[in-house]
């Protein structure tokens, strides 16, 4: 849902909006995330309550590191440590029920995706006004 | 490069063998008198991506195989499109076509080595093998070599962005298809690129002098540190020079003589078969004139220098050959030196990369290429890890009935294993596992930038564990990582 999610913001064509996707976050991301004002990640959730749940997320006291994929917290870390600054951050677990290998998103995901978008254009829009932090 | 030293804010929580791609167990077996009878090098899990393709349309497969492995997607997407070529009827793509691939593939290349040479490799290399566990990671280099560390992110972040520029996006790429490719290189694209290409050679050329100068403090150690004679696996091109992407097969002994060359694709299993060993899911592939015991071979990047007979970039091939000094005319054996090697290529990978994209086939407009349908597919491709076969074979409606991948860590199977019983032969002392044996076979394991998950078409979950046993098969001692 991370990259539907992407691509249905970039189909937007919002100005000062960048989306990005990716298997997994890794370090390299910091470098692009420290020029930004305020970062959303977004992924399905396995366990999150329906329809999705959304929470500002801040650098981590700890950088846990793998080589396949490194947390929002430790990204966000790097970024503090090694590229200056870290933007404002947020993370939308939108709920998902399936996870076996297959192509799409089931109809119930699909609703809780769809409300997710429409909250995210919100965000947006409050970002563009100065609100939501 | 610059070196500095500044003081860790935080507290680095890591696993050292989490820098291994997947999750390994060793066993070391011994004998009546107490010395190293044999090793193992299990792979535990398994997911069977060959059966999952099966009944898929074959133009789905470059798409599918990406899921093997989020590390290299880009390795797999283009060997299955190459593989798709042949079932489709285009023995030749348009130049357009190749050189996107090409372009995409040094991309993949580039990013995977600077990944694993400064992210996995530096730690060790740079603070020892025996340096406590939460130094010998990417983020103690980033503390206290900031600006190799900042570089290294900033050359994989390069990397990505070719791959994005040509496969339409970082993830799940649909650039390369049977036939051709979806899109060509917009002039702006190719601008942003251009704009930074020369960066990316310097700082690989800088990359690779910072791996030479560790080697060379340390010579005779990393020389002798798990090292062994074999065989070297990788194709070439016609001429006998280092292509990544296409050519044929080449195969030369410890002394570097041809045991075979020039084999085409759709040959390769009158060459090459696969053993299936009851303790591993990962086959052991050998060359058939040879028989398993003499059969086995090494691919990646020191077979890939030492098998070529040069190198078609000036300074890859200046490069090429001071390393090659080191063998005395023969191939250069040592297990530590698949990072130089790697840094070599890597610095190959960024002068293909302007080559490319000074080239204006980029910007053309013939994509993609029809022929007669066939029902059979192999092709294979320099992956950064080593050779990589997809072999498919597709009925009259189009679907795939039959996929046999043998990826580079395959390749490699049964080398790491020997690379684990030369370690634990020179660092197993009595009988207990000690952390040094741990670090070291870590190391040892690691010079071969294995993807475990890959190997076994599985997700990994990443951890190391190393039995111990004695002559009658009973643990001696254990020990567990992740």
């Amino acid at each position: 849902m991370g990259p539907a999610m992407a691509e249905a913001v970039q189909g937007f064509a919002l100005p000062g909006v960048f989306t990005d996707a990716d298997y997994q976050l890794n370090i390299e991301d910091a470098a692009q995330m420290a020029g930004f004002g305020r970062v959303l990640f977004v992924d399905a959730s396995v366990d999150a309550d329906a329809p999705f749940t959304f929470s500002e997320v801040r650098a981590g006291a700890d950088i846990a590191f793998t080589s396949h994929s490194v947390s929002p917290e430790s990204v966000l870390a790097i970024c503090e440590d090694h590229f200056g600054r870290a933007p404002r951050a947020f993370v939308l677990a939108i709920r998902g029920y399936a996870f076996d290998f297959a192509e799409g998103i089931t109809p119930r995901a699909q609703k809780n995706f769809e409300q997710a978008l429409a909250f995210v254009q919100s965000l947006i829009r409050g970002w563009k006004e100065g609100k939501h932090g | 490069m610059a070196v500095s030293t500044s003081n860790q804010k935080r507290k680095v929580v890591i696993n050292p063998v989490t820098r291994v791609e997947g999750h390994g167990k060793v066993t070391i077996q011994l004998d009546e008198n107490g010395h190293v009878e044999r090793t193992r090098f299990h792979i535990i899990e398994f997911r069977g991506f060959e059966r999952f393709v099966q009944g898929r349309m074959y133009w789905e497969a470059p798409i599918i195989v990406q899921r093997l492995c989020g590390i290299c997607p880009v390795s797999h997407h283009l060997a299955a499109s190459k593989a798709m070529d042949v079932v489709a009827g285009v023995d030749q793509v348009s130049p357009t076509a190749e050189k996107m691939r090409r372009l995409m593939h040094y991309g993949q290349t580039y990013q995977s080595h600077a990944l694993h040479f400064f992210h996995l490799a530096s730690p060790d290399l740079l603070f020892g093998f025996d340096a406590p566990v939460e130094k010998r990671n990417v983020l103690a280099v980033l503390a206290e070599y900031p600006d190799v560390a900042r570089k290294a992110v900033l050359m994989r972040q390069y990397g990505q962005e070719v791959i994005k520029a040509t496969s339409g996006k970082k993830i799940h790429g649909t650039g390369s298809l049977p036939g051709g490719v979806n899109k060509n290189l917009g002039a702006a694209e190719r601008d942003t690129l251009q704009a930074r290409v020369d960066t990316m050679i310097e700082w690989a050329v800088e990359g690779l002098e910072l791996c030479k100068t560790i080697t060379k403090a340390d010579l005779d150690k990393l020389v002798k540190f798990g090292s062994f004679e074999s065989n070297f696996m990788s194709i070439v091109a016609e001429d006998g020079c280092m292509d990544l992407y296409d050519g044929k097969l080449r195969v030369i002994d410890a002394d570097g003589e041809k045991i075979f060359d020039q084999v085409a694709p759709a040959d390769y299993l009158d060459y090459i078969e696969e053993e299936v060993r009851p303790w591993s899911y990962m086959k052991f592939p050998f060359i058939k004139s040879l028989g398993k015991e003499k059969g086995w071979y090494r691919v990646g990047p020191l077979a890939r220098v030492n098998a070529c007979d040069y190198i078609d970039t000036p300074i890859a091939e200046k490069e090429r050959q001071e390393f090659m000094a080191l063998g005395g005319g023969r191939p250069v054996h040592a297990t530590m030196a698949y990072h130089w090697a790697r840094m070599i290529e890597t610095v190959h990978a960024a002068e293909k990369m302007k080559e490319l994209l000074a080239d204006p086939d980029l910007q053309g407009t013939e994509l993609r290429r029809k022929g007669e349908r066939r029902n059979r597919g192999v092709a294979w491709i320099e992956a950064p890890r080593g050779t990589l076969f997809h072999h498919y074979e597709v009925d009259e409606q189009d679907k795939i009935t039959l996929a046999n991948l043998i990826v580079s860590t395959t390749n490699n199977n049964e080398a790491m294993n020997e690379a684990v019983r030369v370690i634990a032969d020179q660092y197993l002392d009595g009988k207990e596992i000690t952390e040094g044996l741990l670090n070291h076979i870590e190391v040892g394991i690691r010079a071969y930038d294995p993807c475990l998950s890959c190997a076994t078409h599985a997700l990994g979950q990443m951890r190391l564990q190393v039995r111990l046993t004695d002559a009658r098969g009973h643990l001696i001692d254990e020990k567990l990582r992740g």
